[in-house]
């Protein structure tokens, strides 16, 4: 269990009076956390860029740079933005208070600061703190780098917005009977070799993996992130997957095992993209008929025969570097109408 | 009621969560910075500067107040608030007041220091 009492935190003093200074500092010794304290804004700053702390304490009414002007630049400041901060003031008035709570301040102490309460507050701030941190690696670690951006940017949030993006599905052929045929820790090798090869080829085109299902996964090309050329850079990772498979076979030729061969399907247009599921457990994901026909299309490699095979959207977009065979139209399930369905050149 | 010159619930408490001898230490700390924040205070009333006056005079309030030096802590908190204006409003009684009460708080806390 996590002792919040045991936990020695780093914590920053900011105030430009000695007398407070030394108490708050020797308040928060006598609770166990290390201190640091700085006698202005300015100074304080430099400090937080310089070095790591769990938590700000600040006053207000200052020289030089006050407390509202440090509030102001941590709001703007992408490292230091989450830095916990208890203001710590004699400033009377409640427009000041509800300006700091405005600001990002998690807490507002007016002094003397009553010790108990102060030992509450930092707790209860540090305890907050760590769940952020936590839940910061979390999204680093599940997350890719665009997602965990755009939830750090933009803050977490249920609900979507439409837009228009270019959506690949992906899977192992024939993998079911594969994974049957070797031991289960082989089977989870490969698959981690699997993802690690198709997670940097996707990633490296600008998209992101939405969704990682046994063998297969989905991954979106112009959200959350806007890219310049959706299609083509769908397209461009689907041959680099394809690609990389093939130099994994050669790996695996040479030390005896069974190759593997993938299938995908890119599909292009609008859809509904966000955070869906709970404020618990959410995931970013797209919706919409887009995304089925990606998922239809990624089916059908194994009737056409094909590696790569995409809908008529992103073929228009595509330039001409990329060739394309055009397989005419095929009546999808969920379609009233045939979709016209094109196979991507791979490199031979 | 008048209020006592140093609230002894206020000064022992600090004494209290912060152990007798850093409270002590602290009390110096604070005879060696005021008589700054009152000369401080003067200038900055000479100069008609507003914002370093409200500094100084919020300063000697908070510290005032850590002490138990109610009575002084409410004088500055109305040179706080009421600003240059009040300062030299009848004569600067009011600052005049303060610097009295001052030396009374100060006389106070030297003898609970060396208590």
């Amino acid at each position: 269990m996590h002792d919040l009492k045991g936990w020695a935190a780093r914590l920053l003093v900011v105030d430009d009076n000695k007398v407070n200074r030394l108490l708050l500092t020797r308040s928060l010794e006598l609770q166990g956390h290390s201190i640091a304290s700085a006698e202005n804004g300015r100074v304080a700053l430099e400090m937080l860029r310089r070095e790591p702390f769990d938590l700000l304490l600040l006053d207000m009414e200052m020289p030089e740079m006050n407390g509202f002007q440090v509030l102001e630049q941590l709001v703007g400041d992408r490292q230091l933005r989450d830095l916990p901060v208890i203001v710590t003031s004699s400033l009377e008035g409640i427009d000041n208070v509800v300006r700091c709570i405005e600001l990002g301040a998690e807490d507002y102490l007016t002094k003397p600061v009553n010790p108990v309460l102060l030992k509450a507050r930092i707790g209860a701030s540090l305890e907050k703190k760590r769940l952020r941190d936590q839940q910061k690696e979390l999204v680093r670690r599940f997350a890719t780098p665009e997602v965990a951006q755009d939830l750090q940017t933009s803050g977490f949030s249920l609900g979507g917005k439409r837009v228009r993006a270019s959506v690949m599905f992906s899977d192992i052929r024939g993998f079911t009977s594969l994974a049957e045929s070797q031991p289960p820790e082989e089977t989870i090798e490969l698959l981690n070799t699997y993802y690690a090869l198709m997670f940097d080829a996707i990633s490296s085109h600008g998209g992101v993996v939405t969704m990682m299902m046994g063998d297969g996964l989905m991954a979106v090309f112009g959200a959350p992130v806007p890219l310049r050329d959706p299609s083509e850079s769908a397209v461009r990772a689907a041959q680099e997957m394809v690609e990389l498979i093939g130099l994994f076979n050669h790996e695996r030729e040479a030390a005896h095992k069974p190759t593997i061969r993938i299938g995908i399907g890119i599909a292009t247009g609008e859809m509904v993209a966000g955070y869906t599921g709970t404020n618990e457990r959410a995931t970013y994901t797209c919706i919409g008929d887009t995304v089925n026909l990606a998922s239809r299309l990624e089916s059908h490699t194994k009737v056409a025969q094909r590696t790569i095979l995409i809908d008529d959207a992103t073929r228009a977009a595509l330039s001409d570097a990329v060739h394309v065979e055009q397989l005419g139209p095929v009546p999808f399930k969920g379609k009233s109408i045939a979709v016209d369905v094109y196979a991507v050149e791979i490199a031979p | 009621m008048t209020t006592p010159t140093i609230d002894r619930p206020t000064f022992d408490m600090l004494e209290q969560s912060t152990g007798a001898e850093f409270a002590r230490e602290l009390v110096g700390t604070f005879l060696q910075e005021a008589p700054t924040m009152l000369a401080d205070l003067r200038d900055a009333l000479a100069k008609g500067d507003a914002d370093r006056f409200r500094r100084a005079a919020h300063s000697l309030k908070s510290n005032s107040n850590t002490f138990g030096a109610l009575q002084l802590g409410a004088l500055a908190r109305e040179l706080e608030l009421g600003g240059i204006a009040k300062a030299t409003a009848n004569d600067g009684a009011l600052l005049t007041a303060l610097n009295a009460e001052y030396s009374r708080a100060a006389a106070a806390l030297d003898e609970l220091r060396h208590a």
